[in-house]
């Protein structure tokens, strides 16, 4: 599924998509103008608030950040044909891990102390995800639904030890871990108020991107993915290639957890379970599992929920309209994904 | 006025944001007006904890001079520092108040430090000598409030088994419960109070089951502490108990079972430090009190609460806002028998004790881990 290889094709893989967003957001104006606000100041408000400013820009791609890496986590084994749901899950026990690993070798450098959690935060959430892996793989066991159940032992490991062993007795009405001290946050990019897990995550998916469509492993995983049983008899080994995809996938929600950690909160507690892991799930389908694409559907979330703020306070809009909004993209994405090669347009510049 | 007029340099900068501001056609409506952002971490109409503090931001409205923006559902996230930097950019707001226990660290402490020209105020009550000037804390000693439902509750129950739905076994919970039950023993020494901890402060489902399982156990008066009461009021009542609310009245939702509750005043506060801050005084950093005060009030009593009840609540009321009287006082022992404070030894309400209190108090059936 990697954008089209000759014109005609890239073409359809970004008119269609777009045109499902104008639908989408055309659907919202109506919507809005259902409750008496107006739609141009609507459009005006979220542009404003997501992309019209700076510090808006910033808002957004903060925000952007942390969605990049979760999405990667559903994007990359659904290469396998696999539907990974548990991004969530693995974004904690990372997070987690990565605040344990700052807690043992507190007192190194800071540069160092980083480099620990995020190795720990990769491996914990890799594995994580790796675990469903291998009950499918060995156990038969369905994945979407094991993914999405380990996401609820995540979260309960994670306040068991934030509320018990791992507790800073100091931390009397929310419960939290030590914290991993100012000096080792990772702190944001020069110039911007912006987190480095959004260098992150661009990196991750840039890499992602390589390894599916540029190398002989993701191109055994798409071969995987489109049929086990062929792949089986040109001799791959499918179950080599579902552990390390998952591994894999699980290890970017595994440093988006780190990165939260390092760079937001400083400690572990439940604050980390906010959902970026589901929102995750989203981004990816969006993005039609591609690495790349994720990229800019991330930062055009992160930008509706940036403005969401707006909404609220200029057209006095409940929270839950961004969601409406949300899933209008959604659905009219997915309704969109029937029109793919049914327009002569894009098919006549093939030839 | 559009965003094209400005150059482009001009946004990269982010210099431009006042001018950007000041051009908007909506915010030149709050030029002259003190413009005060409030954040709340779950809906604005929960019947809860988000309620209690959306009653004080509407106090403000009617308020000449002021300009409210509210911003709900804000997660503990950075996401909070982003919605006060909007805020403070976009909507020019000088007074803020993110409502939520987990904003103040580190997230308001950033922006206090970020922006050391616009006053925020956190409720919870945690702010210390190290943490910046421009930042206050305020909370309010609900238990107060607690106790004397308390009371009311030991008279109404037949069963003498009262019910408390709680999130997590933290010292602001557990003093509520503790609290609670001591009220209940003044009216009837043999209550109990049965806790069922749900493990978080949203939890419909949980709260449900919990509020279910409390009343098949026959416990006929239940209260909570959770974010949203609602969910324990209404089934509670359904289930024919009667019940004793939490953060806002939930008479509207269930006047027939509702006794009286413990609710939040902020309407009353909220006024009066937006009146100190537009007259240039300086807000204390460190603000709590309790009904005296006015930061909490007890709920109207409901028409089924006994004439005795109400005579010897609004006693112990009276006492509480007098000054002096002590809810937790020794000899006082845990529900496993250990002695946690001594005879003679009385802990008024800002003692620092209090707010390490760990465990359940003699009375109550439950466990805090």
């Amino acid at each position: 599924m990697a954008f089209g290889k000759n014109i005609g094709g890239a073409a359809e893989y970004v008119v269609i998509p777009a045109l499902a967003l104008l639908g989408a957001l055309a659907a919202f104006g109506i919507f809005a103008a259902l409750f008496g606000k107006d739609p141009i100041d609507l459009y005006f408000f979220m542009y404003q608030g997501a992309f019209g400013t700076w510090f808006s820009w910033q808002n957004t791609l903060t925000r952007a950040a942390p969605l990049i890496l979760t999405a990667l986590c559903t994007a990359l084994p659904a290469q396998l044909g696999m539907v990974i749901i548990g991004g969530e899950g693995a974004l904690l026990i990372g997070g987690l891990c990565a605040t344990a690993a700052a807690l043992v070798v507190q007192g190194a450098p800071p540069l160092l102390v980083d480099v620990a959690m995020a190795i720990a935060g990769m491996l914990a959430g890799g594995l994580w995800i790796a675990l469903s892996g291998a009950l499918r793989q060995f156990r038969g066991v369905n994945e979407t639904i094991s993914s999405l159940l380990l996401v609820y032992i995540a979260l309960a490991v994670l306040n068991f030890l934030v509320e018990g062993p791992m507790r800073d007795p100091s931390s009397l009405n929310k419960p939290s871990t030590r914290e991993i001290g100012a000096a080792n946050m990772i702190g944001a990019i020069p110039g911007t108020d912006v987190h480095w897990g959004l260098v992150f995550g661009l990196v991750a998916a840039a890499l992602a991107y390589v390894l599916i469509f540029h190398t002989t492993f993701g191109f055994a995983a798409r071969i995987a993915g489109g049929n086990v049983r062929a792949a089986r008899i040109v001799g791959l080994n499918v179950g080599r290639l579902v552990l390390i995809v998952c591994l894999l996938a699980g290890a970017a929600a595994g440093l988006a957890g780190m990165v939260e950690v390092a760079a937001v909160q400083g400690r572990a507690n439940a604050n980390l379970a906010v959902g970026y892991g589901f929102t995750g799930i989203l981004v990816s389908f969006l993005a039609r599992h591609n690495p790349l694409a994720i990229v800019p559907v991330a930062i055009l979330l992160g930008g509706i929920n940036a403005s969401g703020g707006l909404l609220q306070r200029r057209l006095g809009l409940p929270d839950a309209s961004v969601l409406v909004l949300q899933g209008m993209i959604f659905v009219s994405v997915l309704m969109s994904e029937t029109l793919y090669g049914r327009f002569r347009i894009f098919a006549r510049k093939e030839a | 006025m559009t965003i094209d007029s400005l150059s482009r340099r001009r946004l990269l900068q982010g210099a431009g944001m006042a001018a950007l501001a000041s051009a908007l056609p909506v915010a030149s409506a709050f030029a002259k007006d003190t413009t005060v952002g409030f954040i709340y971490v779950g809906s604005r109409d929960d019947y809860g904890y988000n309620q209690a503090h959306a009653a004080g931001a509407a106090a403000l409205k009617k308020m000449s001079g002021v300009k409210v923006v509210e911003e709900e559902k804000v997660p503990e996230t950075d996401a909070v520092e982003k919605t006060m930097e909007s805020m403070i950019n976009l909507d020019g707001a000088t007074l803020l108040f993110p409502t939520s226990f987990g904003y103040y660290s580190p997230h308001m402490l950033k922006m206090a430090v970020k922006y050391p020209k616009v006053r925020f105020e956190h409720a919870g009550g945690l702010w210390t000598e190290k943490d910046p000037k421009n930042a206050g804390s305020y909370f309010g000693y609900i238990d107060e409030a607690q106790h004397v439902a308390g009371i009311v509750a030991g008279y109404s129950s037949k069963t003498g088994k009262l019910g408390f739905v709680a999130a997590k076994p933290i010292p602001q919970v557990l003093r509520n419960i503790n609290a609670y039950l001591l009220g209940a023993r003044l009216a009837n020494p043999k209550a109990t109070l049965q806790v069922i901890f749900t493990g978080d402060w949203s939890m419909p489902v949980k709260e449900a089951e919990a509020t279910n399982s409390l009343i098949d156990q026959g416990c006929d008066v239940l209260t909570c502490h959770v974010d949203g009461p609602k969910t324990v009021m209404e089934n509670a009542a359904r289930r024919g108990a009667m019940v004793s609310g939490y953060h806002v009245s939930a008479a509207p939702l269930v006047p027939k079972a509702y006794l009286t509750g413990a609710e939040w005043n902020w309407e009353a506060l909220y006024p009066k430090f937006v009146k100190m801050f537009t007259a240039g005084e300086t807000i204390p950093n460190f603000y709590r009190g309790g009904l005296k005060e006015g930061l909490v009030k007890v709920s109207p009593y409901g028409a089924m609460v006994s004439e005795q009840a109400r005579k010897h609540a609004d006693d112990v009321k009276a006492k509480l806002m007098a000054g002096g009287y002590a809810i937790f006082k020794g000899p006082l022992k845990d529900n496993k028998g250990a002695v946690v404070i001594a005879g003679g030894v009385s802990r008024g309400q800002t003692d620092p004790e209090l707010e390490k209190m760990n465990y359940l108090v003699e009375g109550v059936i439950g466990a805090t881990s």
